[in-house]
Formats: C-alpha cells, sequence, structure tokens
C-alpha cells in the first residue's frame, strides 16, 4: 500500500519533516508544499536527509517553490516538480493521505 | 474519485486554506467528485461573511462560497468548534440569545458526524492545516 504524504512546515522551523521520513516506507511519495518546499535548497538543513531516503519519491509544489524564489538551479537533484494537477493524482494514485500537521 | 477536504486553519495565517481552496479547484477541474469540504478548529473561521480583506487580496471566505455555489459544494463548518470562535448562523444565533450571525452563504453549521460521514463515503480525505 503506498502513502501520499505531505509536509507543509519549513525544516527550520519544524521537525515534521524528519519525522515523516522515519516512517516513510518504500514506494511512498512525500509531497512538499508551503513552507515544507524550504526543504529541497541545495545545501540546505534539510538537502542530506532528502538525499538519503531511498525508494521514496520526493516531490514539490510548483506554485510555492515560485513564490518562495526556489528556481530549479537553486533544488536538489531528484525532485518532482509537480503543479496543482499533480497534487491531485498524487492523491488518487496512493491508496491513503497522510498530512504531518 | 470522490474526495472530502478537511480545512484546519483559519484564513490568512499560513497557507492551508489557500492551498486546500487550489487543490479543490484543481480536483473539480479534473472531473473529481469534492463530497464535503469540512471546516474545524480555527478552519472555522473562514466561514465568517464579515471578513473584508483589502480589495487587492484574496477574499478567502467570498472564494469559497462562490465554489460552492458553482459546483453545489457542501461545505460544513463544525458547530463545537464555530461556538467557541463566534460562528453562528441563524439557529445556533436564537439558541445561545444572540444579535447577529455571521455564517457566509454556502456554508453550514453541523456537528462532527459529517466528518467521520466523509472519511466513511469518500476514496481520499486530505486534511490541510498548520
Amino acid at each position: 500500500m503506498a502513502l501520499l504524504h505531505t509536509v507543509n512546515k519549513s525544516p527550520y522551523e519544524r521537525n515534521t519533516l524528519e519525522s515523516c521520513l522515519n516512517h516513510v516506507q518504500e514506494g511512498d511519495t512525500v509531497l512538499l508544499i508551503e513552507d515544507g518546499v524550504y526543504a529541497v535548497i541545495k545545501g540546505g538543513r534539510a538537502a542530506d536527509v532528502l538525499a538519503s531516503v531511498k525508494g521514496v519519491k520526493i516531490a514539490a509544489l510548483s506554485a510555492d517553490l515560485k513564490a518562495r524564489g526556489i528556481t530549479a538551479d537553486k533544488m536538489i537533484d531528484g525532485v518532482e516538480v509537480v503543479d496543482y494537477g499533480g497534487f491531485v493524482d498524487l492523491v488518487t494514485s496512493n491508496d491513503k493521505v497522510q498530512a504531518w500537521l | 474519485m470522490k474526495l472530502g477536504i478537511v480545512v484546519l486553519e483559519g484564513p490568512y495565517q499560513h497557507e492551508a486554506s489557500d492551498t486546500a481552496y487550489n487543490f479543490t479547484v484543481a480536483a473539480l477541474e479534473k472531473g473529481h467528485e469534492v463530497f464535503r469540504v469540512f471546516f474545524y478548529h480555527d478552519g472555522v473561521n473562514n466561514a465568517t461573511r464579515l471578513m473584508v480583506p483589502p480589495q487587492d487580496d484574496r477574499h478567502i471566505q467570498k472564494r469559497w462560497s462562490e465554489l460552492a455555489e458553482k459546483h453545489n459544494l457542501d461545505l460544513v463548518v463544525c458547530v463545537a468548534a464555530a461556538q467557541r470562535r463566534g460562528i453562528l448562523d441563524e439557529d445556533e444565533m436564537k439558541r445561545h440569545g444572540k444579535d447577529a450571525n455571521n455564517i457566509a452563504p454556502g456554508f453550514r453549521i453541523s456537528g462532527l458526524g459529517q466528518l467521520i460521514e466523509a472519511g466513511i463515503q469518500c476514496d481520499r480525505l486530505v486534511f490541510f492545516g498548520d
């Protein structure tokens, strides 16, 4: 069973991403939204831990990246950028959705 | 697919209400059914028609009300959370002896059972909050 995990807080503010990554299983997807997208910044606090997760898709919401000036060149590799339609598709293609609030 | 949306954060706070709205719009555009949007905790504050944001800012309540009208959405506000925060409809106003009510068009006040029902009926329940 594949889960979609949403993380909406910055790794500089809360440890929800860390908690989430401690619970994800192979085949799951972690979608970073709102301030959660700060995690994808190259050389940032969450970059190493995100890169170390294997078998889990990491995605980030394009509108929230854009709002924070996080362009592709500032992002770590391996992050799939999705729009709101892509968010909806991730919800429907996974069996359950867990919001790490 | 049948989707349920839960909004736990008030308007103009962080971004949860905006994300929930944009997600709902995208889901409807993709042809999914939005069974219910449930407003809980501070999320009930999205339902006051008395909010007056600056004209060049988004009007979060009006946006939800208009979406509800266009797509016949069921916007449900948790009664216990609403009472605590002063979100009242006509019935609640009378019941508590208040002199005004403030619920916006398209929203209705009901109980937690509506959230449970959404959990049972929907294929996916998506939470947006703080």
